[in-house]
């Protein structure tokens, strides 16, 4: 299995995982990729820009579903990547769900969500102490209509940066 | 807030107090309003004319507002009461097919109390339904005094309690879908009296009043994550009720005694409902299961819990002890069904259902038989009881770039849904008791 061979690649790397606990709170913002100062430049490709960008900051999911399609793993996988090499960098993953379900439902959905990609980054060799996850619910949508188009890049899981030595 | 001392005394009569056939039985088969005239109070003083007015005002509101009264305009009357205490002319209120007759004076001191005596009067068999009543507060609280005794004439003629000097607390929104502010707010079950309670530099949701009105839980964003709130509504502070790190809470209820919180704690992906004993800080594990256990809300005896878990692969109502342990499936119908809630008499069930790509607001019995749909939407949620369980006050969403959330209510038998008016979009209503 690739996620296997991943992690088995990445365990050497593990060592630049950041352990301590920043006080820093992870903003509310959730359409912000990163809590620092600058992005830095895409070209650069280890900037939060080129994360972001390059790589893909975040995965979508089925309706009412928290598991991870292929292409979000390829993607997971190219974070896990990027995480490795870029050890200053803890992060917060915000689950999200569409407007359609209660409010307290769709929490609980984001969450698991952010926890599915918790657990993948997790298996390719970041250490669950550098991911702290979070759920929005329906309570910050990126796309605003009603109807699928919108609903299906809502349903996301985003991987922010938090950068310890900023 | 509730700290209003309202003086109530019968005033004495000396008419026989047979009981009287002016009823309404509010049953699921009504109705048609029944026929009422509310002549404006007699000002006593001269400084209580626009608070008699404005007073009228808030009981034929209050009275009409219910669907199950319809006022005779002032226009229609053929005499005036002048006197509060002169005997009133019964066939001038017949002919104008008045039912029931409601006068009223109003005083102001000097020191700006206000006292307000009214009677009731069934106007066919000529004679008053229960006796006088004399109410007095400062001079804030005519709204008040104007709920209560509306309150009373309801209460006389249904037999039932009222339910209109009480409050709602919601969320109070603004901006776009995708960036909205949120803060709490608090007001009148009519809409008056609308007062902000925290700030909206984070997310803010479901808030729930305490028994006694004097607390609300709410689930807030200040710490970055979903975090339950108490706060304390005589001082408006806050203060977090569960400090875990690395969880996430919400869905907060009260138990009936106010003693214990139900609240929903996600760890690692799965969302279980847990109690905590406010006394001690004491927590109880309800479920464990690895399906999403949210929205509690505790039976008015305290011995058990309704809840919603996709734990049978969709959404589902389920009830248990309110210590844990089996649960049985109440919801059946097709469809999915969310934020179940307790009625305050104990015998139905209000929740959310979705089905067909549509959302209801329904009520069911505690075995799931029946499920009565009173809303279709393209986003209704929410629901909240009257203190009374006659009324159900919920958020109703409009869909597309524009759309916004606003609250309705509506009685329990689907009739009289109606727009509650708010200053901004509102979301997550919770009705209070019935003040004191």
């Amino acid at each position: 299995m690739k996620k296997l061979k991943n992690a088995i690649l990445f365990t050497a790397l593990v060592m630049l995982t950041a352990c301590s606990n920043s006080g820093n709170p992870f903003g509310g913002n959730s359409n912000d990729t990163f809590f620092g100062n600058d992005m830095g430049d895409i070209s650069n490709p280890t900037s939060p820009a080129y994360f972001q960008q390059a790589i893909g900051d975040r995965v979508f999911f089925a309706i009412d579903q928290s598991n991870l399609s292929p292409e979000a793993m390829d993607l997971l996988s190219s974070q896990a990547n990027w995480l490795m090499t870029n050890g200053d960098y803890e992060i917060i993953v915000e689950g999200h769900a569409d407007e359609q379900g209660t409010r307290d439902y769709n929490v609980a959905l984001g969450a698991r969500r952010a926890n599915s990609v918790k657990e993948y980054l997790n298996s390719l060799g970041i250490a669950a102490s550098r991911i702290q996850t979070v759920s929005y619910g329906k309570e910050r949508p990126i796309e605003i209509c009603s109807n699928e188009s919108c609903y299906s890049v809502n349903r996301r899981a985003v991987t922010v940066l938090n950068n310890l030595g900023s | 807030m509730f700290r209003l001392i309202f003086a109530a005394f019968i005033i004495l009569n000396g008419g026989a107090l047979s009981a009287a056939p002016l009823r309404i039985e509010i049953t699921q088969g009504v109705i048609e309003p029944m026929p009422f005239a509310v002549p404006v109070f007699i000002a006593e003083t001269p400084n209580a004319v626009e608070v008699a007015r404005n007073l009228t005002n808030v009981v034929r509101n209050d009275l009409t507002g219910t669907g199950l009264f319809r006022e005779i305009p002032t226009s229609a009357h053929v005499s005036k009461i002048t006197s509060f205490s002169s005997p009133v002319q019964f066939s001038d209120w017949q002919v104008i097919n008045a039912d029931a007759l409601i006068t009223g004076s109003v005083s102001v001191n000097n020191s700006g109390k206000v006292t307000v005596m009214f009677r009731v009067y069934d106007v066919f068999s000529q004679q008053e339904l229960g006796s006088g009543l004399k109410f007095s507060g400062n001079a804030n609280s005519w709204r008040r005094i104007a709920h209560k005794v509306a309150d009373e004439v309801y209460s006389r003629i249904t037999g039932e309690t009222g339910y209109f000097d009480s409050r709602i607390v919601f969320v109070s929104e603004t901006g776009g879908k995708a960036q909205r502010r949120k803060r709490l707010a608090l007001m009148d079950y009519d809409g008056a009296n609308v007062k902000y309670l925290t700030d909206s530099n984070s997310i803010v949701m479901a808030p729930r009043f305490s028994p006694k009105g004097d607390k609300v839980l709410y689930t807030s964003y200040a710490s970055g994550f979903p975090q339950v709130q108490i706060l304390n509504v005589g001082n408006v502070r806050s203060r977090p009720l569960i400090n875990q790190a690395g969880t996430m809470t919400f869905a907060p209820r009260f138990s009936p005694n106010g003693n214990s919180v139900l609240y929903s704690l996600e760890n690692g992906g799965n969302v279980d409902i847990y109690r905590m004993q406010l006394s001690n800080g004491t927590v109880k594990r309800l479920t464990r299961s690895p399906a999403i256990e949210t929205a509690p809300s505790f039976s008015p005896d305290g011995k058990q819990i309704v809840f919603e878990s996709d734990r049978s692969g969709s959404q589902q109502l389920y009830i248990m002890s309110a210590n844990g342990g089996e649960a049985r499936r109440i919801s059946f119908g097709s469809g999915r069904y969310g934020t179940p809630v307790w009625s305050p008499r104990g015998d139905m069930i209000a929740f959310t259902k979705q089905s067909k790509g549509r959302f209801h607001i329904g009520v069911m019995r505690l075995d799931g038989s029946e499920e009565r749909l009173l809303t279709a939407s393209f986003l209704d949620e929410g629901p909240t009881w009257s203190p009374n369980g006659r009324v159900i006050v919920f958020s109703r969403s409009t869909q597309g770039r524009n759309g916004t959330s606003s609250l309705y209510s509506v009685d329990i038998s689907g009739r009289n849904l109606k727009p509650l008016i708010t200053p901004e979009g509102a979301s997550d209503p919770s009705w209070s008791p019935l003040a004191r």
